[in-house]
């Protein structure tokens, strides 16, 4: 029993970690290239997920709504760099923060308005429905395998993107040093832009993805926004292998979290105890992992600056 | 204007203002007004911090929360003298922030930032867990705080309590940023390097700094606690920060009246869009003209963000 | 008064500072040259506790000091200013200096009583404002101040700090000949309290005030030496004065 409990919650585990990656890669690259924190990119993450839901009642079809939602995200956020956000490049951490948390009040107000209130509707894709037999005879959720798969084979685009390509040689020349990069001719306001659509996408692609799971309501960014933070406080700002080790670890120890600590609890404690004690540990516990990363190394895991 | 005037005048309003209300029988805003006085409070400690230390802390209502909770918690075991419970609140936020400023504080920048908020997360999470003091639902006080002769349950009496308290700490803060101590924190947030280099040990009088800031708004939590007779988990979540933080924005970062003003400012405006015919239909997304006005002062009013935070450090 | 014994640091693959082994002693103006990127700078950062040490010792007056943190390092007496001016640039020229005289007159741990009552610690900061020409400007916020003055500041917070020995990291950065003249004439007149271990890059003013010169290329000293030495010295010439000073 303990073992299918123990894949079941690794394959959780997983998933929920890639999609911290998609939201955490975006943010990184913001954060390491421009320097700038952007409280934002959680809203990005709720319209990509609102535009999906109306786009895949509209069509009828998950897989027909899914590259149009994230085009149009990624469009909403170019338009949201060039309009706002580029000029907050040069200020202060604290400008970034309060003129990004702005945008948050007015994201969700601008998603009421539209919306309304309730949380919407969003079905996984027909013939995902169901189950599927693992080897070994373990029974899982097939669409959250194919989240997974998503996610990897995301993860990996992503890897080549960066590493092979001329652009992604352009992104990590301006995640470590950006003034070396503006000297070399690189055409740095554009790149932003692009770094930005591109951010806004993968956070489309994890609101799509994790609706049919999670709710799609306002506020959604914002509980997932300081988890993408925690991520890239661990991976270290401006690396996208550190995203994906800190997405994949705090995806890790939240889950495992979750499931396991209130059950060891249960053995050691009191049932008073342990149901008090239980969820608000596991809560914490990736809070008390990045305090612990921030204590031994201060920059991260795999810091992109020297 | 004479010097006297200037201070006698706003003082004068100040102090005339819920006998006023009540003659017009208008006593719900005797109750906003002291909501703004509590708030005045904890932008103001959270000022000290952040305006004139220059530390970006971005979860103070941590403190403001536990300050609350404790109040809470303490009458709902019985214990309603504020003798005992509000220093209680104070001690147990000065504790909280020790704890946190001693570990946040070994770090900079954004990471520094990042860290208080996560602290901030996680005391959230504690207090909701707890099922016995409420959970997600918080916990209803029947009454407010005993221990004085009078009622405080009488919206006068309460007010000028507040007034007195507030008027106490702004007056503490005062000497505080005069002396030697509130110097070197100006001179810390002006250029640590330059302040470790003549000879301070900053971390420990950014530290001290740290939980004077939170004692403050431990008491302010315990007040806001009284008011609303009410303590919910909401006060300790980062957006209840971010609010304090607009506050200090809107009210000028590092002047003396920031954290007042900002509250000020900040209350009546959700008032404003919320309550009145101004938005008609629409005044449930107060909101949006909110986070638009704080948007424009953050990207057009330099001056309530240049006071302390000209340009990047390089 | 000071003595380094092997210090190192590297960086990643770079090597900084390469067993660099110098002393300065009381009432001297040692002069470090050498070329950019020789490792002057973190030498000086070691000396003064921001950047750590590999290897090696630091002694200052008898005491090991390698460990130090850097606000002790000042207490003990050990002062410094920068390459790129670091004053507070929001305060008056006296506030500054107050400042620095403040943080060894008591302690700050003070809450109540207003700073502005204190009238010796104003006073102390107007002589040395004197001192380093500024006494006309003791009003004016340091980031209105010229180049020149607010370099001649930098000087003086480390002054204020009353050390036994102050290292001066190129004070004459970036200054014309009228402000380069000014800077050397304090630096003689302050030599005869505190000794300086002096950065530059301004030959002329190194050869004027020099009691020693230590040459630095690539992390390691070359050579030590009395000025006259120094400039006949041949590996200095081949690596660093080439042929201008001959002249």
């Amino acid at each position: 029993m303990t073992g299918i409990l123990l894949l079941e919650q690794s394959l959780n585990s997983l998933q929920f970690g890639l999609m911290l990656f998609l939201l955490a890669a975006g943010l990184t690259l913001v954060f390491g290239i421009m320097d700038m924190i952007n409280l934002a990119h959680g809203s990005l993450y709720m319209i990509g997920a609102y535009l999906m839901a109306s786009l895949a009642q509209a069509t009828g079809s998950f897989w027909v709504a899914l590259p149009l939602a994230l085009v149009a995200t990624a469009i909403v956020g170019a338009l949201l760099e060039i309009s706002l956000l580029r000029r907050l490049y040069e200020r202060d951490h604290l400008t970034q923060v309060l003129a990004t948390f702005a945008v948050i009040l007015i994201a969700n107000e601008v998603v009421r308005l539209i919306w309304g209130n309730q949380s919407l509707m969003l079905n996984a894709p027909a013939g995902l429905t169901g189950p599927v037999t693992l080897p070994g005879g373990m029974q899982y959720a097939s669409y959250r395998l194919a989240i997974i798969v998503v996610g990897a084979a995301v993860a990996l685009c992503l890897y080549l993107l960066v590493t092979k390509t001329k652009m992604g040689m352009l992104v990590r020349a301006g995640a470590s040093n950006r003034e070396m990069a503006v000297a070399m001719g690189v055409n740095i306001r554009r790149l932003f832009t692009v770094v930005f659509a591109l951010g806004a996408a993968l956070c489309a692609l994890a609101g799509a993805m994790l609706g049919p799971i999670l709710a799609v309501q306002v506020g959604m960014g914002e509980n997932i926004l300081i988890l993408a933070f925690v991520v890239i406080v661990i991976g270290g700002i401006g690396s996208i292998r550190g995203a994906f080790v800190g997405a994949l670890l705090v995806g890790l120890v939240d889950t495992m979290g979750r499931a396991l600590l209130p059950i060891a609890f249960a053995k050691m404690f009191p049932p008073q105890v342990a149901s008090n004690l239980g969820p608000s540990l596991s809560s914490i516990l990736i809070y008390v992992l990045m305090a612990a990363v921030l204590f031994f190394r201060p920059q991260g895991l795999f810091p992109a600056r020297g | 204007m004479s010097k006297v005037l200037k201070v006698a005048f706003p003082l004068g309003i100040v102090i005339v203002f819920p006998l006023v209300m009540h003659a017009m029988d208008q006593q719900f805003y005797i109750s906003f007004a002291t909501r703004i006085l509590i708030y005045a409070m904890a932008a103001a400690s959270l000022n000290l911090v952040l305006g004139y230390g220059g530390m970006v802390s971005f979860g103070h209502a941590a403190f403001f929360g536990a300050g609350a909770y404790i109040v809470g918690i303490l009458a709902f075991e019985g214990v309603t003298s504020l003798w005992i419970s509000w220093p209680m609140a104070i001690a147990v936020a000065a504790l909280a922030a020790l704890v946190i400023g001693a570990i946040s504080l070994r770090t900079r920048g954004v990471y520094f930032i990042m860290i208080t908020l996560a602290f901030a997360q996680m005391m959230y999470y504690v207090f909701v867990s707890l099922k016995a003091y409420g959970g997600d639902d918080g916990l209803s006080l029947s009454s407010r705080s005993t221990g004085l002769g009078v009622s405080l349950s009488n919206d006068f009496a309460w007010y000028y309590l507040v007034l007195v308290l507030l008027g106490i700490v702004l007056f503490l803060l005062h000497r505080l940023l005069h002396s030697r101590f509130g110097r070197v924190i100006e001179a810390i947030r002006e250029n640590e390097t330059r302040a470790t280099a003549v000879g301070y040990p900053v971390y420990r009088y950014k530290l001290l700094c740290f939980v004077i800031s939170g004692a403050i708004a431990g008491l302010a939590g315990a007040l806001i606690a009284n008011q609303t007779s009410y303590v919910g988990p909401a006060l300790l979540h980062w957006v209840q920060s971010g609010t304090l933080m607009i506050m200090v924005i809107l009210g000028g970062v590092g002047r003396f009246w920031g954290g007042p003003v900002g509250a000020g400012v900040l209350l009546a405006l959700e008032e404003l869009f919320s309550g009145s015919a101004l938005l008609g239909s629409y005044s449930l997304h107060w909101q949006l003209p909110v986070g638009i006005i704080l948007l424009a002062v953050v990207m057009f009013a330099p001056q309530g963000i240049a006071g302390a935070f000209a340009k990047k450090p390089q | 008064m000071l003595s380094l014994r092997n210090l190192s640091k590297r960086f990643g693959g770079v090597v900084a500072v390469d067993g660099v082994t110098l002393d300065v002693a009381a009432g001297e103006v040692h002069a470090l040259i050498g070329p950019n990127g020789a490792g002057k700078t973190t030498l000086i950062g070691q000396i003064s506790g921001m950047v750590g040490c590999d290897a090696g010792t630091i002694i200052f007056q008898d005491a090991d000091i390698t460990r130090a943190k850097p606000h002790e390092r000042v207490r003990a007496g050990l002062a410094r200013s920068y390459q790129i001016t670091s004053i507070f640039r929001r305060f008056s020229v006296l506030d500054n200096l107050a400042l620095a005289v403040q943080a060894r007159s008591g302690s700050s741990f003070s809450f109540w009583k207003p700073v502005a009552a204190e009238r010796a610690l104003f006073d102390e900061a107007r002589a040395i404002a004197e001192e380093i020409n500024l006494g006309a400007k003791l009003g004016f916020q340091a980031s209105t101040l010229a180049h020149g003055e607010q370099r001649a500041l930098e000087v003086g917070l480390a002054l204020a700090t009353r050390p036994k020995l102050v290292l001066l990291d190129e004070p004459m950065a970036g200054m014309g000949p009228e402000e380069s003249n000014r800077m050397i004439a304090l630096i003689g007149r302050i030599r005869a309290q505190v000794a300086v271990l002096l950065v530059e890059h301004d030959m002329d003013a190194v050869f004027r005030l020099a009691d020693r010169i230590s040459v630095m290329v690539n992390g390691r000293l070359i050579a030590t030496d009395r000025p006259e030495k120094i400039r006949l010295n041949p590996e200095v010439r081949k690596a660093y004065l080439g042929d201008e000073l001959a002249a």
